[in-house]
């Protein structure tokens, strides 16, 4: 079976590359992006499986961005998870309205984090 | 990229430039306070400073930086207004954490209080809640200290709309099956007729019974993403074997809320069984019954499993006993055949369903019936070990013996009519197969020889592979042997499998030597008949230099098999089912066009076909369109032409007499529904016959 694609939207390189080098240990492709524009703009030039996205970044915030993404037809079902801190209550229910699947709460280990792609990404 | 990841690093790099960023936007706001793009890039830094910081271990940067993150919050929301003393503030705050980023250390905690205290005094009344470390959807670490598995009732029915926020149901039920043993039952109930369904919606709901030994915070947390847009209950349910015994299915439909007490009062004072009776009566839907059923079930063996591990209830039983509770199974499902046959002649509905349930009863006891005499085949591997041991000193080769799949189960005959032809094989491999310690050392092997025993299940077959490292059979010889011996002639081209099941036949033997062990060619032939004998089939793979496996295809048990009825002339034959690829017709056409050449062109590949007619020498004209059964047996694969097709039969094989015990092309008989004897036809042979025949024409 191909590689599942997993698309890492974030504005902090360190966490790019975390997400990056442990989905990809465990055998996920990964695709990053810097912000939510440069994030819808991959999703649409390349086909993904999942998405793991930051809430706040410039240009577009991870809310609009998903918001954007559920509108896309090959978007419709794709899982789209956010990664919030604990004290963001209020966005993880507006992400939830904009359509994401599930959240990631930081800080999060490799483990939490490969839990939750498993339990979205046959 | 030589150098390790390590994100920590990637931090510190990314912390430098966010904090040089921060103080170029706070510098740019005292000039322009009201720009919100800079408040909200000023957020974003600490955001970011915070968040990333907590992820790789600055735990004292992320909490301060918190404090300062909540007040730009509140800038963000308009509830304060950016002043010279909070971008000072800030400017020092943002100071304060490079300090806390390169040498967390030596920070100065009076400091550090300070200026959280300006930041308080800047927005008084909304101070920030320390910063909790507490993470919603970290998968808690399973707890082994509760060791006894708890059972659950889990029932879940999505939102609509759930498959449009990217979740698939199905793979949080998966994750529910990775907890322990799960029995899901989906309730449809709510399905939409076909023109009315959308296809982006889901509709299915489902009653899951889990019994696992982690905690019930693993459930909740398989269901993390969801439970708020479903409806989900998760309770646990009992399974001491005293309450089980207790709780009926209108009980446990009463108890999950699914039937009112009085419903099931009224059912069961109307002795019919009380699920029938009120899906009939529309008060439960027959979902919902089937569940509670399914629950009722799952309990039970989780009940039974510990009872059974606490008294580890065996009983030793004379194996004739089994041997005739099979026969009178056998003999059940033939009796059930024919009540099947008269249900269905006299069209009575009320019969159909008991000779239906007679039916299903007698399946399941042929089942059970069947496990009770299956047998671990490591009884049989066992006694080999003698074998090797005295086999090997005698030739003067060292040999070890390897097994694996002991546990595998088969029919208790057939592991007994096993042991003669796995000692033929083995003691082969040892002899003709193995080099000896100074042969082996000189090609580089390891002095000590090995042989590998091994079974497996395959669907309904088990696979029995005898395999040795030793120096493969001689291609050369088996087929100067052939030729001598007039069953091949000189430069035909053949197949390995082809050239390799020569060793099968009588009085053949390459062996230079005859040894008291063998190199007399009897043996191989045995080997080969009593397998046919077992209905199986053997394959042989050889490697010059690196050893030989044979392969033993067995079928699970003897007595009763799947059966494809057909029809040749007035006859009814059978044609065991696992040997059957698939029916096609021929048509009158086709027919004129094979001619005399009985091959047919099956999407393009060329199958020979055998009309049994023909071979049964019927009198009479043929259908219209015959049709073609494809059977196969190992590799090959050939065509019978039949009159009809009827359908599949349970088949209680019965031995043929002792007059046509050694007629050809049949391997038994059953008893049919009216009574009559079909006889069960012999694939391998009409295959062997097939190709002899062909054989014979090509050379004529």
């Amino acid at each position: 079976m191909a590689k599942k694609r997993i698309l890492s939207v974030d504005d902090s390189a360190s966490i790019r590359q975390m997400v990056a080098f442990t989905l990809e240990t465990a055998g996920y492709e990964v695709v990053t992006a810097n912000d939510g524009q440069d994030g819808l703009d991959r999703a649409k030039s390349t086909s993904v499986d999942m998405v793991i996205t930051d809430l706040n970044m410039p240009r577009l915030s991870g809310i609009d961005m998903i918001k954007q993404l559920r509108t896309l037809p090959a978007f419709k079902f794709v899982p789209i998870v956010m990664l919030t801190t604990e004290s963001e209550e209020r966005k993880k229910q507006e992400g939830r309205a904009a359509g994401a699947t599930g959240w990631i709460v930081k800080p999060f280990n490799p483990d939490q984090l490969l839990a939750v792609v498993k339990k979205l990404v046959s | 990229m030589a150098q390790a990841i390590d994100p920590a690093n990637t931090f510190r790099q990314e912390a430098v430039e966010l904090l040089a960023q921060l103080e170029t936007t706070l510098l740019d706001l005292e000039k322009a306070p009201d720009d919100r793009g800079l408040v909200d890039t000023v957020f974003r830094a600490l955001h970011t400073l915070k968040g990333s910081g907590a992820m790789f271990g600055w735990d004292a940067l992320a909490a301060f930086t918190h404090h300062v993150e909540t007040t730009y919050d509140l800038v963000r929301r308009n509830e304060l207004k950016v002043s010279k003393e909070l971008v000072a503030l800030t400017l020092a705050a943002a100071d304060h954490i490079r300090v806390l980023l390169d040498t967390p250390d030596q920070a100065d905690k009076v400091r550090q209080n300070a200026l959280l205290a300006s930041f308080r005094d800047l927005a008084p009344g909304r101070a920030s809640a320390p910063a909790k470390a507490a993470a919603t959807a970290k998968p808690k670490a399973k707890t082994s200290s509760d060791d006894d598995a708890r059972t659950f009732r889990i029932r879940f029915r999505p939102g609509r709309d759930i498959m449009q926020f990217g979740t698939n149901p199905l793979l949080l039920l998966d994750e529910l099956r990775d907890l322990g043993t799960c029995t899901v039952t989906p309730i449809t109930d709510a399905v939409p007729p076909l023109e009315e369904i959308d296809p982006t919606a889901c509709y299915l709901a489902w009653d899951v019974v889990l019994t696992t030994k982690a905690p019930r915070s693993a459930i909740d947390d398989v269901f993390i993403f969801v439970a708020d847009q479903s409806d989900l209950a998760i309770e646990e349910i009992p399974t001491d074997p005293e309450a089980v015994r207790e709780r009926r299915l209108g009980e446990i439909l009463v108890e999950r809320g699914d039937a009112a007490p009085a419903d099931v009062e009224e059912g069961l004072s109307r002795q019919e069984r009380l699920g029938n009776l009120l899906v009939k009566s529309g008060k439960v839907s027959g979902d919902r019954v089937a569940s509670a059923l399914v629950e009722q079930q799952h309990v039970r063996g989780v009940a039974k499993s510990k009872e059974v591990t606490s008294s580890a209830a065996t009983i030793r039983v004379p194996a004739e006993r089994l041997d005739s509770l099979m026969d009178q199974v056998g003999e059940l499902v033939i009796a059930q055949a024919r009540l099947m046959q008269q249900a269905m002649s006299l069209a009575d509905p009320l019969l159909k369903s008991i000779s239906e349930d007679i039916e299903r009863l007698a399946s399941e006891l042929r089942d059970t019936t069947m496990t009770i005499r299956m047998l671990p085949i490591g009884t049989l591997f066992g006694r080999f070990r003698r074998v090797v041991h005295d086999l090997s000193n005698e030739l003067g080769k060292s040999v070890e013996l390897a097994t694996e799949g002991e546990e595998t189960e088969l029919d208790k005959t057939v592991i007994e009519s096993l042991n003669d032809p796995l000692v033929h094989l083995i003691r082969n491999a040892i002899d003709h197969g193995v080099e000896d310690a100074r042969q082996r050392q000189a090609l580089g092997k390891s002095p000590t020889a090995r042989v590998l025993l091994s079974a497996v299940h395959s669907g309904a077959q088990v696979l029995i592979t005898i395999e040795d490292d030793g120096k493969g059979l001689n291609r050369a010889a088996i087929r100067a042997k052939a030729e001598e011996k007039g069953l091949l002639s000189p430069g035909q081209e053949l197949s390995d499998t082809e050239l390799f099941s020569f060793i099968f036949h009588p009085g053949f033997s390459t062996a230079a030597a005859v040894t008291s062990v063998s190199g007399r060619g009897v043996g191989m032939d045995v080997v080969k008949r009593t397998i046919d004998g077992l209905r199986g089939t053997i394959d042989i793979a050889s490697t010059a230099g690196k050893g030989t496996a044979i392969t033993l295809k067995l079928p699970l048990t003897l007595a009763i098999i799947d059966g494809l009825l057909i029809r040749v002339g007035g006859e009814i034959y059978v044609v065991p089912l696992a040997a059957v690829e698939e029916c096609v017709e021929l048509t009158r056409e086709q027919d004129h066009r094979s001619a005399g050449r009985s091959f047919l062109n099956i999407r393009g590949e060329i199958v020979a076909f055998i009309r049994l007619r023909q071979l049964f020498e019927v009198e009479g004209e043929p259908e219209a369109i015959q049709k073609v059964v494809i059977v196969t047996f190992g590799e090959a694969r050939i065509g019978l032409v039949v009159d009809q097709v009827i359908g599949q039969h349970q088949t209680v094989i019965k031995s043929l007499s002792r007059l046509h015990r050694d007629l050809e092309g049949f391997s038994g008989a059953t008893i049919l529904g009216d009574g009559s004897v079909a006889l069960i036809l012999d694939i391998p042979h009409l295959i062997t016959f097939a190709r002899d025949r062909e054989t014979m024409q090509r050379a004529s």
